[in-house]
Formats: C-alpha cells, structure tokens, sequence
C-alpha cells in the first residue's frame, strides 16, 4: 500500500509536468490551430539553457533565462515559419513543425553530445519522509510548480484580456479579428507562453531521480502527445487530465514493472501510448475533446 | 458533334501513321473543332477554375453508374482516368479522337460521343489550352496541351486534384504526342504513340535514365551501390506514405514501424532456426521468395490491426496516434528477443529468386564481379518499378480520386458516396504493405536487422521525403527519397571538400549525419512556406500559374 500511494505521489507529480508541457500544446492548438510537433524541441531548448548557464548566474537566473529563451525561440518559429505560410490546409502546418523540429533537436543535440547535464537545482537528491512514504523533494517542488503556473494559467485564460482575446480568436478567428483582436498577437504569444512552460517542464524533467538533461530528454518530453491528445487536443482541462493519466499510468507500471515482466522491460515508457490508442479507440476525439462538427 | 460520327469508324485505320497528323491538324481539325472551340472556350475562361469543376464532375456520369460514379471524374479502369478525360476533349478537335476512344479505354468512348458530356469535358481542356496560346499544331501544341492537364490538376478544390492529375497528366506525356498525331494512343506509350514519341527530349531523358540506372552496378563501387539501394528501399516506403499522408491526407508518423515488420517478417520466415550470440532465434525457414511476399502481408496485416484507429482519425490526432506504433514497434523489438534477437538484431538470409542467390557468392558477368548489391541493384529497380506503377495507377484511378476527394473535403466525399473510413483504412494497410516490401529490401541491403534503426528519426525522414518531393504524387515521392537518402551519403564521401563538414568520427565542425539533417529538416520549411507542391513541380513553375496549393 505504502508503495501505491508513494507511485501515486510521483506519478501525479510527474503527470503535472506532464500536464505543463501538454497544456502549451494545447494552447498553441486553440489559438493558431497548428499541432506544434516541435514542441519537444522548445522544452529542450529552455532545458539546455537552464543547464548550461546555472554556473554563471545561479540557479534561478539561469531559469528565468530558460524560460524566457524558450519563450523567444517559440515566438521567432511562430514569426519566422508559421506566419510565413500562406496556405489554409493547417495540416500542412504541422508538417512544417516536424521540419523545425528536426533542425531544433539536431541543433540542440549536437550541442549536447553525449554530455549529462545537470540543471543546477537547489533540490538535490534529498528525500522528505511523511509517516511511511518518503517523496523526493524535486517531487514536491514539481507538484506545486506546476499547480501554481496552471492555476495562474487558467486565472489569466479566464479574466485577463490577453485571455480573453485568446478564447475569442479559438472560438472564432473572423470575428474576433473584427472585433479587434489582434490574431497576429494572438498566436505569437501563444507559441511564447507554450515555450515558457515547456522550459519550466523542462527543468522538472531533468532533476532527481532522472540523471540530468540528455539527447533522450526530447523522447521523455514526447509524452505529452497523447496526455494531450487523450484529453483532447482543444481541451485545457483535457490537457490537465491527460497529463494526470499519463503521469500515473507511467508511474505505476513502471513501478509494478516486476509483476508485468510478461510485457518486457521498459513497458512504463511505452504505457502512457498504450493508454491514448486504448482511449482513442473509444472516444477518437479524447476525453474532453469537442466532437468536430461541420457545416457542409 | 455530328460531323464526329462519320470520323468515327473510318479514322482507327489511319491512326497510325507519323506524317498523317499534320494532315488531320491541318485539314480535318479546322472544320470540326477549330470554328467551334473558341467560342466554347470563351465562356468559360472568367472562372476556369469553378466551371471546370463543375464540367468534369457534371461530365461523368454517363459512363459511371450510381452516385459514386459521379465523383470519380474518371471512369472505371484504372490508368485511364484523367488522360481518359483529355482524350475525349481532344477528340473532336483533331477528328483523330475516335481512335483515342480505343485507347483511352471504356471511358472516353461515350462520352465523347455524347454531347453534353464531351462539350463539357471539351471545355476544360479547351480553356486552359487557349489560355496557353493559340497556335495548336505539331509540339506546341501538345505542349499546351500538356501544360493545360496540369493546370487543370492544379484546381484541387474539386474532386479531381492537384497530385494526381498533375502526375497523370505527367506519366501521360509519352503518349500525349501520340494523341496529338491523330493516333490518340492516351496513356499507353504503344506503337502508334512510340513513334510520336521519338522526337521529343522527354523520351530520351526516359531512355536515358533507365539505361543509366541498368548500367550503373557495372561502374560503381560497392558503397554507392548500397546508397542507390537505400535510396530506392526509401523511395518504395515514400511512395507508399504519399498514398498515406500526400493523397489521403492521412498524418502518419508510424512508417518506421511498417518497415520494421517488414524487415524482421523476413527474417523470422526466411531463416532457419539458429542461435546467435547465445540466443535461440525463432525462424521458420521458407524459401527467400514466399519469406518476401509473406512479410509484404505481414506488415499488411499489421496495417489492417491498426484500421479501427486508421480508419476513424485523422489529422493530428492520427499522427500522435500512429507516434504509438514507433514506440510499441521498439518495445517489441528490444523484448521479443527470440522473435527480433532483441538490441543486437538478427542476420537476414539472402534472398532467392528463380534459382538466383542475392548473396555475396560471386559471378562474373562482362568481367564485373557481381555480389550482393549488384543483383539486389536489379531486384530493387523492378520492385520500385512495379511498385511505381501501381501506385501511379492507384492514383489515377477511381481509388486516386476518392482518396484525394478525403483529404480535399471528407464530408462532401461521404455524400458522394465515398465510404471514407473504409478507404482510410484500406489505403492504410495499402501503405504499411510498401513499408513492409521497402523493410524487406532494407533488411536484404544492410544483411542485419537492428531495432534502433527502426525509430522516430526514420519515420520523421519520410514524412520529409515527401513534403521535400511534393505531395501526393509518386515522382515527387521518388525525388524526395533520393534527396533526403543520397544526401548523407554524399556529404559522407565528400566531408574532406565540404567547408563546415567533417568526416564522422573526427570531432568538430558538422558531423555528415547532423549537417544531411540541417539541410532536410530546412528543405522541408522551405518547400512548404516557398515552394507547394515540392520539388517535383519545381521545373513547372516557370509556365504554371502559381496553384492554390
């Protein structure tokens, strides 16, 4: 039991960051109607940022120059790329995406090498005890990260006017535009708050217990796909409960891994896909999805 | 029109001929089409795009039986849609179009004949045609002729669109002198359209190409024998995500896993039981020939077991979803280890076919040793080949354009009768089998399969190949294989002349790997923002309005 709750602990944790990443995915998607395939690529570079300059301007400065260089790679691809195509098919798009991820991850990776990067965090590896669980402390700093920036998130989405012209332009971009929302704004920031807090996601990825930031890191980043997906790609509280699922449902099978051993080693990594194929096998359009209507 | 039935019986005889075109052109094409045709074609040119529409699907049913046949502006056999078009425009314009009627299969034949219907199939041809310039003889013409199917293909709004009809009309080239010379040969490069055929660069640039491509394992090296392999496994495995992702609109970043149930199939069926590296391997020890063709299947059926998913999703949803695939195909393959020999791979057995070995096993021809990637040279070139083909015929026909009507408007091709999840699935496992041919060719090249190959970078490289290709068409999805497979191995071979590369292993600079990926990775933005439709429209541009693409 002791060790249920302790999966749970961390797999709700793990799933926030999750839900981090999954919701600038989701953003991006509601504002611009772009899937962002390069969304690993965005995490990795605020990650990498965050590693690379702890030494000089210590632990939070190097963070807060992560996150706001993510911001800004976000921004330039949205501003170089996305607003540069003409077309209407936002299929297409997400093609695009793939392009400036391979440059982005083929970038950043060579950067990289074969080095392991540590973030720099003041967490460390210490552990803290509550009765019979003990919780990594990076767990619980992540937790309350990530429940603090969502809720602030979903605060500024709900009665900011930044928020406000952001539901507008997803509900309906024509309108929205007469209105005088600027879309051009719109999706720029957008795709700068997705960076921001994929490079916060970032950060908790790479602390304790995971050895520090890698090439794999972008493969970890990735499953916020079907956390995003399973909820619902134009869904913000989808998001949330994607990233919760995949974060548990990991957790968990990778904790239990002894008594799964009939699937094979390394099943944990590959549960949280398993889970989306089963759920979208009964709900294409995820869990809080809205069923696409079309007027012919 | 009338004056069509009398040209109908008696012109098949004198279609042959080379010199009797100009005559027909000269003499017999003023008095039927010449008068007539501005006048039709004049109406039509304000909006060419919407009346075209309107025209070819208005003009199909006739021929086509049912709701069905209504969409498919072409009719039934496959090979002879968009040209089948064509021809019966051409038709009475050169008074040589009866003899296309024969040609040009079932389809053309009624419909030419009938008025409403050739009239408005007429028009669309006509109107691009004249909007290419008047004079309408000898190679301008066809020409213009040419130019104007592809513009046609380019209003991809309709049901009829972009990719395949500007391939068709492309594949269609050969024969298109042959029309124009009275012999209205359509598609098929046959006699009659042979011998128009033989004064035009376009054929020499064919017959150039495939004598190279059969003469080549004679000159080169084994390392650019094994590159020219890759490039072909690749350019079958994009043919068949293009069916996919170009011309159903179907987002799937899962090829890889396609390739590797291909790969490994083969190897399982093909290899007898064996212990490597200490480890019992499963194999069941067919023939090299049957191990192939039931891989193909395999990964078929594989396909198949994902439909419930291909056939229900699209978009993102359906490129996350088949993400799934690559990391399940990888669980897989590093766990069952007496299927896959887990990190370490198996050794493929060579392929055997009509009493040939594609081992290393050396037989001299013409004082070439030939080895393995000499014969598999010619292996993989008739499978790309025929795998080109049917693609190609795929695309043209009824299939072609009921996948293409999904991508362009999925509702509107339900209600026309297009059963839209069952296409999308079929044409799934249609593609998931040229990622299993192309995973077998692979398997055969590298002679060991290993499991990491077989991950997101390789499925992200299709979905390049492509986008940098162009969309939807097997030439594009052929350039783009080329491109993004040969460009490693080039900058590979030549990393000591390259400035900003080095030779992988040295350190610093690019490694040739990493700088072959900067170049794709930016090719494909670039298609995309600058250039829709790829590379393989990239020679059109110059005559071709821009496309709504």
């Amino acid at each position: 039991m002791t060790t249920f709750v302790e999966l749970l602990l961390g797999g709700l944790s793990m799933g926030a960051v999750y839900a981090l990443i999954a919701l600038g995915f989701v953003v991006i998607f509601k504002a611009t109607e772009v899937v962002n395939f390069a969304h690993a690529s965005l995490l990795l570079a605020g990650g990498y940022l965050t590693a690379v300059l702890h030494d000089d301007l210590g632990f939070w400065g190097a963070l807060a120059v992560g996150i706001a260089g993510a911001a800004v790679v976000g921004a330039a691809v949205e501003f170089l790329v996305m607003r540069r195509y003409r077309g209407s098919d936002h299929s297409v798009l997400a093609i695009v995406t793939i392009g400036v991820d391979i440059l982005l991850v083929t970038e950043l990776t060579r950067r990289i090498g074969t080095r392991v990067l540590s973030p720099g965090d003041p967490w460390g590896d210490k552990v803290a005890t509550f009765g019979p669980i003990s919780l990594a402390h990076t767990r619980i700093a992540a937790l309350l990260a990530a429940a603090l920036l969502i809720t602030a998130f979903l605060l500024a989405f709900r009665y900011t006017s930044w928020g406000v012209a952001m539901r507008a332009a997803a509900e309906n971009p024509q309108t929205a535009a007469l209105m005088g929302v600027r879309l051009g704004r719109v999706s720029l920031s957008a795709w700068a708050v997705a960076g921001a807090l994929a490079a916060v996601a970032a950060l908790f990825l790479t602390v304790f217990p995971t050895p520090g930031l890698e090439r794999a890191t972008s493969l970890a980043a990735m499953k916020a796909f079907p956390a995003a997906i399973l909820g619902g790609l134009d869904s913000t509280t989808g998001a949330l409960a994607g990233g919760l699922i995949v974060g548990v449902v990991e957790s968990l099978a990778t904790g239990y891994q002894g008594d799964l051993s009939f699937l094979g080693r390394g099943i944990g990594d590959l549960a949280p896909y398993l889970v989306m194929v089963a759920v979208l096998l009964i709900r294409p359009a995820g869990l809080f999805g809205t069923k696409e209507t079309a007027r012919v | 029109m009338s004056d069509l039935d009398p040209h109908r019986p008696h012109t098949p005889p004198a279609a042959p001929p080379g010199p009797d075109p100009s005559g027909a052109v000269d003499s017999g094409t003023p008095s039927t089409a010449g008068a007539p045709e501005p006048g039709r074609a004049d109406p039509v040119r304000p909006d060419p795009a919407g009346s075209a529409d309107g025209t070819a699907r208005r003009a199909a049913p006739p021929p086509g039986t049912g709701s069905s046949g209504r969409f498919a502006a072409a009719p039934s056999g496959t090979g002879s849609g968009p040209s089948a078009v064509r021809a019966a425009g051409a038709a009475p314009r050169e008074g040589g179009g009866p003899a296309s009627g024969g040609a040009a299969g079932p389809g053309g034949e009624p419909r030419a004949g009938g008025l409403p219907a050739a009239g408005a199939v007429d028009r669309t041809d006509s109107s691009s045609a004249s909007r290419n310039g008047r004079p309408r003889d000898g190679g301008e013409r066809a020409g213009g002729e040419r130019a104007g199917g592809e513009r046609a293909g380019r209003k991809r709004d309709a049901a009829r669109s972009g990719g395949t009809v500007s391939a068709a009309a492309d594949d269609a080239a050969p024969g298109t002198p042959g029309s124009g010379a009275g012999g209205g040969s359509g598609t098929q490069p046959g006699p009659t359209g042979f011998a128009g055929a033989l004064g035009r660069p376009r054929t020499y640039l064919w017959t150039v190409l495939c004598v190279l491509l059969l003469a080549l394992p004679f000159y080169l090296d084994r390392f650019w024998l094994q590159a020219g392999l890759f490039a072909m496994a690749a350019a079958i495995a994009a043919i068949g995500l293009n069916l996919l992702t170009g011309a159903t609109g179907q987002l799937s970043m899962g090829h890889a896993f396609f390739l590797a149930v291909g790969a490994y199939s083969y190897c399982v069926l093909a290899a007898g039981p064996s212990i490597e590296n200490g480890h019992r391997l499963t194999g069941l020890g067919l023939p090299g020939w049957l191990a192939a063709v039931l891989a193909v299947g395999v990964a078929g059926l594989a396909g198949g077991l994902f439909s419930p998913i291909a056939g229900r999703l699209r978009g993102a949803y359906l490129g996350i979803a088949t993400l799934a695939l690559i990391f399940i195909g990888q669980h897989v393959l590093f766990n069952a280890r007496d299927l896959t020999g887990g990190f370490n791979g198996r050794t493929v057995p060579p392929l055997s076919l009509f009493g040939i070995t594609f081992d290393d096993t050396q037989t001299v021809i013409a004082g070439v040793p030939f080895e393995s990637a000499e014969k598999l040279w010619y292996a993989a070139l008739l499978a790309l080949l025929l795998c080109a083909l049917f693609a190609r015929g795929v695309l043209r026909g009824r299939p072609g354009r009921a996948m293409n009507a999904i991508r362009d408007h999925r509702i509107a091709a339900g209600v026309m009768g297009v059963p839209v999840a069952r296409y999308r699935a079929s044409v799934f496992v249609l593609s998931s089998m040229y990622a299993g041919l192309a995973g077998v060719l692979l398997a055969l090249v590298f002679q060991r399969t290993v499991p990491e190959y077989f991950g997101m970078t390789l499925s992200l490289e299709f979905l390049a190949m492509i986008v940098i290709g162009g969309l939807g068409s097997v030439r594009g999805a052929v350039i783009g294989a080329v491109f993004v497979s040969l460009l490693p191995q080039l900058l590979t071979r030549y990393s000591e002349s390259l400035p900003l590369v080095s030779a992988p292993g040295t350190g610093g600079g690019l490694a040739p790997g990493e700088a072959s990926r900067y170049l794709y990775g930016a090719a494909v933005v670039v298609v995309v923002l600058f250039l829709p439709g790829g590379l393989s429209r990239l020679r059109l541009r110059s005559s071709v309005r821009r496309g709504s693409k």
